[in-house]
C-alpha cells in the first residue's frame, strides 16, 4: 500500500504543467488534490513515472459569477465550493453537491478539475456539472478550448482530454430553477451506489453511477418538457443506462433506485 | 528530493523519495508517531493531521505536496492551544483533548489522534455543529471501540466549552 | 476515603493516547531492523510449482527472500502453528506452517517472505517475486464444503473436521418435540466478519546482542499464551522468549492468535541476529488475520399451545476456514450452551459440524460463538411469537427462567449452572425507556397510512457466558489450557502500590479499573496505584484478555491479592500495636485496635516498615507483596434486554437504525463509565453485523471487499446515540459479584436489529432477513413477498 517509485515536479503555472506533460508524454500524470490518483498509486493500479503537481497553481483557484454564469478555476477545492458565498447565490446546487463528496478531509484536498478529469462515473461533481449543462475549459500546447460537459466524458475514467491538456476552468450557468441531489449510499463517506442530480427544475438531470460515464437522463427531461408528472417522468429514468453490477447493487436494483431517486429529486426540486 | 516542513512549529528539512507519503514522513523520518495508519484507502481517518489549518488524511498526500507548508499533528495540538490561550484542564490540553477525556471518548486510542484532529477542524469549519453536524463532520473517521456515542458527546462538549 | 469502586473515574490511560505519546508496535524502532514483506497466494487452492526470487534479490536494500521450502529446510520451526482446542479426539487438523510449501489453501496464505531494509523496499520487492501455481478446485463456502465434491485439502478425503454433540438427554429432546403443539424452525446465516481492529496487527522481534534471548513486540491480546506457543512452535526455550504487547489498538478477538508473522519474526530475527518486523496493511488483513462468525444455523423450538418452550434443538455447520488456528474449532462450542437463551427449557440438543473451506481461517471475534447463539434463539423466539400470535415481549415473559423473577444457581438443560439472573426487570425497563407502546401506536399509524417508511421494533433478551475461566470446565471441553488469572499486588517502600496484572488490556481501561479495585480494598488513592501489564518479563504469569474475562477473573485475582497484602499488613500493625492480630481492625486504609480508635497506622506507612524489616513480627518475611492465581468455580452469566428501532424505506430497502435502548446487567460495576463505553462499542459491532458488514468471497475464493472502502465498518453517520440503563444482579461466582461486559453489547444487538427489520416488514409476510440487511437484500425481499418478479436473488 505504498506507491511505486515516481519522479515529481511542481508546476508553477498551467503553461509549465502543459510543457511538462508534452515533455513526458504518457509517462506523466497531473497531480492536483491527489485524492483520486494517490489511492490508485498506493494500490499500484496506477504507476506513473512522473507526477506533475499542479496543486499550487493558485491562479486556477477562483469562483466568479458574472454575466449569468459562474466560472470556477479547475484547482478550486471541494471545500471552497462547499463554503462559497458566490455559489450560495449563483449555483447552490453545486455548493450542495460539493458538500457531500467523500468526507471533510477529502474535500479539503480534492479539486473540481481533478474529479472531472478523473472521470469516475460514480463521482458526484461530474454529474452535477453535466446536469447544469456546464462547459469545461481545457488548455493544451495550442491554447484553450471549450468542451461541453455533455461531450467531455467518454468511458470509465476516460474523457476527451488529450494527454497534453489540463482542465483550467469550469463554467456553469447561474440562477435557474429548483434543484436537488439524491445520493444513495450505505455510509456517508462512500461513493454513490446511485445518484440523481436535478438542476433547473428538471431541465437538466444527470445520473451518477448508471453507466460508463455520468449520464444525462434525457428521457426524463423530455417527458417533463412534455408536461409529464414527476412520477411519470421518473419512470423512464433508467432507460438507456448501462449500470454496473457490484456487491451493492445489480442492474435491476440500480435501475429501480434511479427511478425512485429521480422522482424524489424532482419532487424536492419543485 | 529536498523537503522543508514546519511541523508543530518546528521547521524540518529532509531528503525524501518523492513517493513518500506524508504520514510515513511524519512517523518514520520525523519520529512523530502519534499519527496512526488504520487503512490503505483513505477511509478511516486515523492519519488525520492539519495542513495549513485544515484536516487532511496524511496517507493520501505525498510529503512533497506539503513542501513549505505548516502541519500540526496530535503532538502539537496542546501546544497550539496553549499558544492560543484556549488550553484547559489539569493537563493544559486542547479543549478537544480534555473533552475526549472527560466524556470517555476513547478506548484503545488508536483512532483518537485522527479523530481529535478531525474534530477540531470540524468545529473550526462549523462552530455551531449540532449532533447531526458532528456526526457528518466525522464521517471520514472510523472508530471500532466507542460506537461514536461518547466521541460525539465529547465534540459537542468541546464546542460548548471552547 | 470515599468509595471508588462503582464510580465513573476518568481513565488513567487517556493522557498518553490523547497526546500521541503511546507507542504501538509500528511506533517502535530499533537500529538495523529488517522489514518483512509477505508474498501471498492469489489463489484459494493451488499447488506452488516454482518461485523465482532472483528479481527481488537483485533489488537495492533487499536482504533475503525465503520460500516456504527454504524455511522448512532451515529448520526454523519444530511444529506447525498451534490449535489449542482439539474439540474431539478425532478432529482433523492439517498442518499449518507460517509459510506454505506445496499447496496453498486460502487467498492470502504466505508463500514467501522478503527481508528488506525499509518498508518501502519490502513493498517493492514483493512485486518482484514471481510464483507459479497449478490451481486446484476450491471450496469457497461452508455449504459447498459440506455438500460438494471439492476438498479444501487435497490430501484429506473429507472437509468435515469434526462432529461435536451436546445432548445431555436425547430421549427428553425426542419427547419434547414429539409432544409439542407447535414447532418452529429457523435457518440463519452468520456471515463471515472481518474484525478490523483500528490498529492493524504488527510485530517486531529483537534479538539480544549477546546470548539467545528474543524480545517480541506484538499487537496481541495474548502475550502470555504467545510466549508459550512460540516456544512450542519454534523450539526456542521458553525462558529465552519475552513477549511485549505495547499499546494495542483494539483486538476484538482478532489479536488472540498465534500468527505466521509472529513466528517468522522470532525465528528470522534469531537466525539473522537482526531485528525483524512487519506491519499488516489493512487490505492484507483479510487474508493475514482470522475472521469471525461463519456459521449456518438450524434451530428448532418445541412449544406448548401457549408458547411455553418444551425443547430446543440446534444443528450448526461451522466454517473453519483453511486451517485450525488457536481456538478455531472451539468458537462454536462457546456458543453451544447458550442456544436456550434466558429461557426455561427442559430439553436441549446441540450438534456442531466443523468444515474446512479454502478461505481465511475463522476464530474468535467479539462474542465468539455467543452472539451467534443469542441471534438464533432470539430470532426463533420472534418466530414462535408469530406462530402463537402473541407479542415478542409476551413470548419472552412466558419463558424466562423462574418466570422472570430473581434466581441463583439455575441448572440449564445444557448442564451449565447460571450463577444468577433476574430477567423480567430488564425487559420492563427497556420497554419503558424505548416508549414501546408509543412506538407500536406509531407503527400502526404508518401501516394504516401506507407510508413508504415503515417502523420496526425489535427485542432481544440475551444471556452470555463470560469470565472464561474455570479450568476444569475448559479441560472438560478439551481446551488445551486453564482459565485462571494471576495477579501480584505489592506495596512499595513509599506506600505506593504496584499491581501486576496477568490480563492484558487493549482499550478496556484495566489501569483505571484495577486502580479502583485496589483503592477500594486498601483505602488509598487510585492515583497511588500503578498497573503493570502486557510484558512477560514484568508479568510472567497470566492468561490474557478475551471472552470478557478480565474483571471476573483477573480483577478478582487483584482484589484477592490486595486482601492478602492487607492481612500481612495487619500482622505488622498488630506487632506495632502490641495487640493480637484478631483485635486489629482495618478501615479506610488505617489499622487500629478495637476499642482504641485513637491509635492508628495507615497501610501505606507499613510499606516502609515491611521494606526496612527492622522490626517485623517473628516469622514474617520482609516486603508487602502477595500473589493470587484465581480460578473461579463457575462462569458468570451477564444478561440484558435490548430494543432496536428501525425505519425501513420500502421504496429503496434502506434500513436506518433510529433508536437503541439497552438495559444490561453485568453484576456489580467497578467503573460505570467504562461499562458504558464497552456497551456502546459492542452494540455498534452487532449493529454492523446486522446491517453493514460481511466478508464477501467470490467463486474463486477471493475476498471482494478487503479494504475499509468496501467492507462497511459503520461511520458516525450510520448509528444513533444510544440509551443505556442497568439492573444489578451480583454474580455468585466471585467475591466481587462482577460478571463482565466486553462482549455483551454485541451479543444483544444483532438479534435486536434484525428482529426490528423483520417486525417492520411483517405485513409483507416477511419473517426473516439475512444479515447484513443491505438495501438491496431488503428491497429484493419486499419485491419477492409482493409477488413482483423484479426482485432477484438476495
Amino acid at each position: 500500500m505504498i506507491p511505486a517509485p515516481v519522479e515529481y515536479t511542481r508546476a508553477g503555472s498551467a503553461e509549465e504543467a502543459i510543457s511538462l506533460l508534452t515533455e513526458h508524454g504518457d509517462e506523466a500524470k497531473l497531480l492536483a488534490g491527489g485524492h483520486s490518483l494517490l489511492p490508485m498509486m498506493k494500490l499500484r493500479l496506477a504507476t506513473p513515472a512522473q507526477l506533475i503537481d499542479v496543486g499550487r497553481i493558485d491562479e486556477l483557484r477562483y469562483i466568479n459569477a458574472d454575466n449569468g454564469q459562474v466560472a470556477i478555476g479547475a484547482l478550486t477545492r471541494h471545500t471552497e465550493l462547499e463554503h462559497s458565498d458566490v455559489l450560495a447565490e449563483a449555483c447552490p446546487l453545486l455548493k450542495h453537491v460539493a458538500s457531500v463528496v467523500g468526507d471533510p478531509s477529502v474535500r479539503h484536498r480534492g479539486t473540481l478539475g481533478g474529479t472531472l478529469a478523473h472521470a469516475d462515473p460514480a463521482s458526484d461533481l461530474p454529474a452535477a456539472i453535466l446536469a447544469l449543462g456546464g462547459t469545461l475549459v481545457a488548455q493544451g500546447p495550442n491554447g484553450r478550448r471549450e468542451i461541453a460537459a455533455t461531450d467531455f466524458f467518454t468511458s470509465y475514467f476516460e474523457s476527451v482530454l488529450a494527454a497534453d491538456e489540463m482542465l483550467v476552468e469550469v463554467r456553469v450557468p447561474s440562477g435557474g430553477g429548483g434543484w436537488n441531489y439524491q445520493k444513495f449510499n450505505r455510509r456517508a463517506q462512500d461513493w454513490a451506489i446511485v445518484g440523481v442530480v436535478v438542476a433547473d427544475a428538471g431541465k437538466g438531470i444527470a445520473l451518477v453511477n448508471m453507466g460508463a460515464t455520468p449520464l444525462r437522463a434525457t428521457g426524463v427531461e423530455a417527458a417533463l418538457a412534455g408536461g409529464a408528472s414527476a412520477a411519470d417522468a421518473a419512470a423512464v429514468a433508467a432507460e438507456g443506462t448501462s449500470p454496473v453490477e457490484d456487491g451493492n447493487a445489480d442492474a435491476t436494483y440500480r435501475s429501480h433506485l434511479t427511478r425512485v431517486l429521480t422522482e424524489r429529486a424532482l419532487n424536492a426540486a419543485r | 528530493m529536498k523537503l522543508t516542513l514546519t511541523v508543530n512549529g518546528t521547521t524540518h528539512t529532509s531528503e525524501v523519495e518523492p513517493r513518500t507519503l506524508l504520514v510515513h514522513h511524519l512517523r518514520d523520518n520525523l519520529g512523530l508517531t502519534g499519527t496512526n495508519i488504520g487503512c490503505d484507502t483513505s477511509s478511516c481517518g486515523a492519519c488525520t493531521v492539519h495542513f495549513e489549518g485544515q484536516s487532511v488524511k496524511s496517507c493520501t498526500m505525498l510529503a512533497v505536496q506539503a513542501d513549505g507548508g505548516e502541519i500540526t499533528t496530535i503532538e502539537g495540538l496542546a501546544g497550539q492551544a496553549q499558544e492560543a490561550g484556549i488550553s484547559t484542564g489539569d493537563q493544559d490540553w486542547h479543549p478537544m483533548q480534555e473533552a475526549f477525556h472527560q466524556c470517555h471518548g476513547l478506548q484503545c486510542g488508536y483512532c483518537t489522534p485522527g479523530m481529535v484532529m478531525a474534530a477540531t477542524s470540524l468545529l473550526d469549519e462549523n462552530p455551531d455543529a449540532d449532533e447531526r453536524g458532528v456526526r457528518e463532520g466525522l464521517e471520514g473517521n472510523l472508530c471500532r471501540c466507542t460506537g461514536y456515542h461518547n466521541i460525539v458527546k465529547a465534540v459537542l462538549q468541546a464546542k460548548g466549552g471552547a | 476515603m470515599t468509595a471508588v469502586m462503582g464510580t465513573p473515574m476518568l481513565r488513567k490511560e487517556d493522557g498518553k493516547l490523547l497526546t500521541g505519546e503511546s507507542k504501538f508496535v509500528d511506533d517502535i524502532h530499533v537500529p538495523g531492523e529488517l522489514w518483512m514483506g509477505m508474498v501471498r497466494s492469489p489463489h484459494a487452492h493451488a499447488t506452488i510449482t516454482s518461485i523465482e526470487t532472483s528479481g527481488a534479490l537483485a533489488m537495492p536494500g533487499v536482504h533475503a527472500v525465503h520460500t516456504g521450502a527454504d524455511l522448512a529446510e532451515m529448520g526454523l520451526w519444530i511444529a506447525p502453528l498451534p490449535c489449542a482446542w482439539p474439540v474431539t479426539d478425532d478432529m482433523l487438523n492439517p498442518p499449518h506452517f507460517p509459510v506454505a510449501s506445496g499447496d496453498v489453501h486460502h487467498v492470502g496464505e504466505i508463500v514467501a517472505v522478503v527481508l528488506a531494509d525499509s518498508r518501502y523496499r519490502a513493498a517493492d520487492a514483493i512485486d518482484e517475486v514471481i510464483v507459479h501455481y497449478d490451481t486446484l478446485p476450491a471450496a469457497v463456502s461452508v455449504a459447498d464444503a459440506r455438500d460438494g465434491d471439492v476438498h479444501a485439502h487435497a490430501d484429506l478425503d473429507t472437509n468435515r473436521a469434526f462432529r461435536w454433540e451436546l445432548i445431555p438427554d436425547p430421549d427428553a429432546v425426542e419427547a419434547a418435540f414429539a409432544g409439542a403443539d407447535h414447532v418452529v424452525s429457523g435457518n440463519f446465516v452468520q456471515q463471515r466478519l472481518i474484525p478490523m481492529a483500528m490498529e492493524p496487527r504488527g510485530v517486531l522481534a529483537v534479538p539480544s546482542p549477546h546470548g539467545d534471548d528474543i524480545t517480541l513486540y506484538s499487537a496481541t491480546q495474548v502475550p502470555h499464551i504467545l510466549k508459550v506457543m512460540a516456544a512450542a512452535t519454534t523450539g526456542i526455550p521458553e525462558q529465552n522468549i519475552r513477549v511485549i504487547a505495547p499499546a494495542v489498538g483494539g483486538g476484538f478477538g482478532a489479536k488472540l492468535n498465534i500468527n505466521p508473522d509472529e513466528i517468522l519474526a522470532i525465528t528470522l530475527a534469531k537466525k539473522l541476529g537482526r531485528a525483524v518486523r512487519w506491519t499488516e496493511s489493512r487490505s492484507e488483513a483479510a487474508g493475514s488475520t482470522h475472521q469471525g462468525r461463519g456459521q449456518l444455523q438450524h434451530i428448532e423450538l418445541a412449544a406448548d399451545s401457549d408458547g411455553k418452550l418444551r425443547g430446543v434443538r440446534v444443528h450448526l455447520d461451522a466454517d473453519m476456514g483453511a486451517y485450525m488456528m488457536l481456538i478455531t474449532p472451539g468458537v462454536p462450542l462457546l456458543g453451544s450452551f447458550l442456544y436456550t437463551g434466558v429461557y426455561d427449557v427442559p430439553a436441549f440438543g446441540f450438534v456442531c459440524e466443523g468444515y474446512f473451506t479454502n478461505m481465511t481461517p475463522t476464530d474468535a471475534y467479539r462474542g465468539a460463538g455467543r452472539p451467534e447463539a443469542s441471534y438464533a434463539i432470539e430470532r426463533a423466539m420472534d418466530l414462535l411469537a408469530l406462530e402463537i400470535g402473541v407479542g415478542p415481549d409476551e413470548i419472552r415473559r412466558r419463558n424466562y427462567i423462574n418466570g422472570g423473577e430473581a434466581f441463583e444457581n439455575h441448572e440449564a438443560a445444557s448442564t451449565l449452572i447460571f450463577d444468577s439472573g433476574h430477567y423480567g426487570p430488564s425487559l420492563d425497563r427497556a420497554l419503558e425507556m424505548a416508549g414501546y407502546d408509543g412506538l407500536r401506536t406509531e407503527q400502526a399509524r404508518r401501516r394504516e397510512a401506507g407510508e413508504t417508511v415503515q417502523l420496526g421494533i425489535g427485542l432481544c433478551t440475551y444471556v452470555e457466558i463470560c469470565g472464561l475461566a474455570p479450568s476444569r470446565a475448559l479441560g472438560g471441553l478439551n481446551y488445551g489450557a486453564g482459565g485462571w488469572e494471576h495477579a501480584t499486588v505489592r506495596m512499595l517502600p513509599t506506600g505506593k502500590v504496584e499491581v501486576v496484572s496477568g490480563s492484558t488490556p487493549h482499550g478496556q481501561g484495566h489501569e483505571t479499573s484495577w486502580s479502583q479495585i485496589i483503592a477500594d480494598k486498601m483505602g488509598i488513592s487510585p492515583y497511588d496505584v500503578t498497573v503493570l501489564h502486557s510484558d512477560t518479563a514484568i508479568s510472567p504469569l497470566g492468561l490474557d484478555t478475551y471472552g470478557s474475562r478480565s474483571l471476573a477473573v483477573g480483577g478478582v485475582a487483584i482484589a484477592m491479592a490486595a486482601d492478602k497484602v492487607i492481612e500481612k499488613a495487619r500482622l505488622i500493625a498488630a506487632h506495632q500495636f502490641e495487640a493480637a492480630p484478631e483485635d486489629v481492625q482495618f478501615e479506610n486504609g488505617a489499622f487500629s485496635v478495637a476499642g482504641s480508635p485513637g491509635t492508628t497506622v495507615h497501610i501505606q506507612e507499613l510499606g516502609f516498615a515491611a521494606f526496612t524489616a527492622h522490626d517485623l513480627p517473628d516469622g514474617i518475611e520482609p516486603n508487602l507483596q502477595e500473589q493470587v492465581s484465581f480460578d473461579p468455580p463457575n462462569f458468570a452469566f451477564p444478561f440484558g434486554t435490548h430494543v432496536a428501532v428501525v425505519e425501513v424505506d420500502e421504496a429503496t430497502g434502506r434500513v436506518e437504525l433510529i433508536d437503541y435502548v439497552a438495559v444490561d446487567d453485568c453484576g456489580n460495576q467497578v467503573n460505570p463509565l467504562i461499562v458504558e463505553g464497552q456497551l456502546h462499542g459492542g452494540i455498534v459491532q452487532g449493529v454492523a453485523q446486522a446491517l453493514y458488514e460481511e466478508a464477501v468471497y467470490d467463486e474463486y475464493g477471493n475476498i471482494t471487499n478487503p479494504s475499509m472502502m468496501d467492507y462497511l465498518v459503520p461511520s458516525p453517520t450510520e448509528v444513533p446515540s444510544m440509551k443505556l440503563d442497568y439492573t444489578t444482579t451480583p454474580s455468585t461466582t466471585n467475591p466481587l459479584g462482577v460478571k463482565g461486559v466486553g462482549e455483551a453489547g454485541t451479543i444483544g444487538s444483532a438479534a435486536a436489529v434484525i428482529n426490528a427489520v423483520c417486525d417492520a416488514l411483517s405485513p409483507h409476510g416477511i419473517s426473516d432477513m439475512e444479515m447484513p440487511a443491505s438495501p438491496k437484500r431488503v428491497w429484493n425481499a419486499i419485491n419477492r413477498a409482493s409477488g413482483n418478479g423484479e426482485g432477484g436473488a438476495s
